[in-house]
């Protein structure tokens, strides 16, 4: 009986993961292989650094990043600029508003590395701090979350199908012109297509055609939205090798225990 | 404590002694951990530990969390922020204590089920029972108020959802809401408020967890042959009983490291799996979310909540006797809360002379089916409100109800139970 019940509880919780979204016009995302990834996956540091480029010369002109802050793109496990690269990097930013300036009339002043990403140019596009956990590329199947269990949550492979599921098509509603996404939910997103492949030069010579920029800019975002993952997966990794040898321990002082007990019974 | 007879602790010192007379706090922690214990506990009877465990990790990691978290709509989403980024090892904690609340959950869950099955409820243990589900709907209520604490979008509307049920209750559940929310709507007052009572409601847990303890340390274990403890004597007691420490202490921590080894799997390497994504974007009032779903604990009953539709004829007939009182929002909440309070009534319901499970053959399929019942419930929460899934959570619902109200009371008398042991040593 307690062995269905058990079972029960295992299905349950891959129910309960699906959760996330239910039916409707889901747009399509495709699952890809990032190094981030699996129990042993860790950021490539060379790869957010092409991400970061990305964001500066292209995302950053409408969207903003306000939980991120500057100085954290020195941290272990996020690019690893060095100190002078970090500050050189805040100043670009040129106009940040400070209250306490001008005798508390305020001013705009160059960013500091304590500051956190500016706001971008437009308005209504959503900030990107958060993005890549807060949308999820898969669910079901019949909303029970295996796919995510499998998978993983997919909000990676949602920005990077996003980024290169424009397929050209346009039209214009209620004075908006919408673009034809694959990826997007109902199909038709106002975000006019950001990449089309060699938008940005990397010193190093990589690669950036479409296919390659979303993928360091996906990666790149995800770091932004969880920045302690190596930290994470790491202790995750340290904690379950020492539960499960105590736990080793532990059954083996419990089958010595009880075995007088038991064996008396026979 | 009374109950089975068993050593009690003896102080040997001069000073021990002393203290005995003034405060026997020692004799109460020895005879706690002493306790006689029916020898023939399975596994099933692990998870009390697991929860005790579990509320002592929210408490901790939540005291933790509160340093550094600030209530106010326009700061608490970027104080969490503040917590996964900048605090020491502050993003660790929080998934700790988010996925401690699932570990929670499943846990309780599987205790509840033992319980069902092997008849835990019945005399003389329905006090622990329901001090139980007592315990069990300050766990809901305090899950639900510590959801809206990081005022993500699922938090922000998820609490218009569930405070608008309150709303539901005829003449009195406008101002009732109002009154819960201190405002026409969530807000400022809601959030300082539900913080404050998310802080107040596990200390109020950790009391009944006592009185629970108490209460079945009192009666003595049940266990899975559901046949008492002999207590003539003590040498008959220990034919059927072994003290709690070392043999269930131990037995329990060896459960208890192989949930943890694959909770710390779960927390180090899929944290957000059982959330959802759009908690991850702040509160906006103006947009609501695509689906609003509960958390998947609540999810069974949230299905109970919605089954029951203006379509379903006992809503008909409930709102024509009632002059229209009973509307199909109203009966929803009321079928939402009956679920448990049937649960709760179980002791009084079960009218079978076994208790435990084992000896039941009918009582058996029909458990299975309330198990598989709980479940099919749960993916129909999360699944839009719409055909079949309506109809689908409307049977799922029934037979909840029809378990306890009517299954329960009709096996004791159409069943025939096979012949529990004599005692628990011939089951040995």
């Amino acid at each position: 009986m307690f062995k269905k019940l058990t079972t029960g509880i295992a299905l349950a919780l891959t129910i309960a993961a699906g959760v996330a979204q239910a039916a409707g016009s889901e747009g399509h995302v495709n699952d890809h292989a990032f190094s981030f990834e699996g129990p042993f996956g860790s950021y490539d540091q060379e790869q957010l650094r092409r991400g970061l480029k990305v964001y500066t010369e292209i995302c950053s002109a409408c969207h903003g990043m306000k939980f991120v802050a500057i100085r954290s793109l020195g941290d272990e496990g996020g690019p690893l600029l060095s100190k002078a690269e970090v500050r050189a990097y805040a100043s670009e930013f040129v106009e940040v508003w400070d209250q306490s300036l001008n005798d508390g009339e305020g001013d705009y002043r160059a960013a500091l590395p304590a500051d956190h990403f500016p706001k971008g140019g437009n308005a209504n596009a959503p900030d990107l701090s958060l993005m890549a956990k807060a949308r999820a590329g898969f669910h079901g199947p019949a909303g029970t979350g295996i796919n995510q269990l499998v998978k993983g949550m997919g909000g990676a492979e949602y920005i990077l199908s996003l980024l290169t599921g424009y397929t050209g098509e346009e039209k214009t509603s209620a004075g908006v012109t919408l673009y034809e996404n694959t990826a997007y939910p109902g199909g038709w997103i106002s975000m006019s297509p950001p990449l089309y492949g060699e938008d940005v030069e990397f010193a190093d010579g990589h690669k950036n055609d479409l296919e390659h920029l979303s993928e360091d800019i996906t990666a790149f975002l995800m770091w932004t939205a969880e920045p302690k993952l190596n930290d994470r997966k790491r202790a995750g990794l340290v904690g379950v090798l020492i539960l499960g040898f105590l736990t080793l321990m532990l059954f083996f002082a419990n089958k010595a225990l009880w075995r007088p007990i038991k064996y008396k019974k026979g | 404590m009374g109950g089975i007879p068993h050593d009690h602790y003896e102080p040997k010192s001069k000073a021990a002694k002393a203290v005995h007379s003034r405060l026997p706090i020692v004799g109460l922690l020895y005879d706690t951990l002493m306790v006689p214990t029916p020898k023939n506990l399975n596994w099933m009877w692990i998870w009390g530990i697991v929860l005790t465990f579990c509320l002592a990790m929210q408490i901790i990691t939540g005291v933790v969390l509160v340093m550094h978290y600030t209530p106010h709509v326009d700061l608490a989403f970027a104080s969490i922020e503040h917590i996964m980024r900048d605090v020491n090892g502050g993003h660790m904690i929080r998934y700790f204590h988010m996925n401690g609340a699932s570990l929670f959950f499943i846990a309780v869950y599987a205790h509840i089920f033992r319980g069902l099955y092997y008849g835990s409820y019945k005399a003389p243990r329905e006090i622990t029972w329901i001090i139980g589900m007592i315990i069990y709907l300050l766990m809901m209520a305090t899950g639900f108020l510590g959801y809206v604490l990081p005022w993500g979008q699922m938090s922000f509307h998820g609490t218009a959802v569930i405070t608008g049920l309150f709303g539901a209750i005829p003449f009195i559940g406008e101002s009732l809401q109002t009154w819960l929310l201190g405002a026409s709507a969530v807000g400022q007052p809601a959030l300082n408020r539900f913080f404050s009572l998310h802080y107040l409601l596990p200390f109020l847990i950790a009391g009944l967890v006592i009185v629970h303890i108490w209460a079945f340390h009192t009666t003595g274990n049940n266990n899975p042959t559901g046949v008492e403890v002999r207590r003539g004597s003590k040498a008959e007691a220990e034919k059927d009983t072994l003290p709690f420490w070392p043999y269930f202490v131990v037995k329990d921590l060896f459960a208890l490291g192989l949930i943890l080894t694959v909770f710390m799997a779960i927390i180090g390497f899929m944290p957000n799996y059982l959330g959802h994504p759009d908690n991850y974007i702040e509160a906006n009032a103006l947009v609501t979310p695509a689906h609003i779903v509960p958390e998947w604990y609540y999810l069974p009953f949230y299905a109970i909540l919605r089954a029951f539709t203006s379509e379903v004829w006992v809503v008909q007939i409930a709102s024509f006797v009632t002059g229209g009182i009973v509307d199909a929002k109203f009966f929803g909440v009321l079928a939402m809360f009956g679920a448990i309070a049937v649960m709760a009534l179980a002791p009084w319901l079960d009218t079978s002379t076994v208790r435990s499970g084992r000896y039941r053959p009918m009582f058996k399929w029909w458990f299975g089916i309330l198990v598989a019942d709980f479940i099919f419930l749960m993916w129909l929460g999360a699944r839009p409100a719409a055909e079949p899934y309506a109809t689908f959570s409307l049977i799922g619902a029934t037979y909840w109800f029809a378990y306890f109200l009517v299954i329960l009371p009709l096996l004791g008398v159409l069943e025939k139970p096979s012949t529990p042991p004599a005692t628990i040593e011939d089951r040995l």
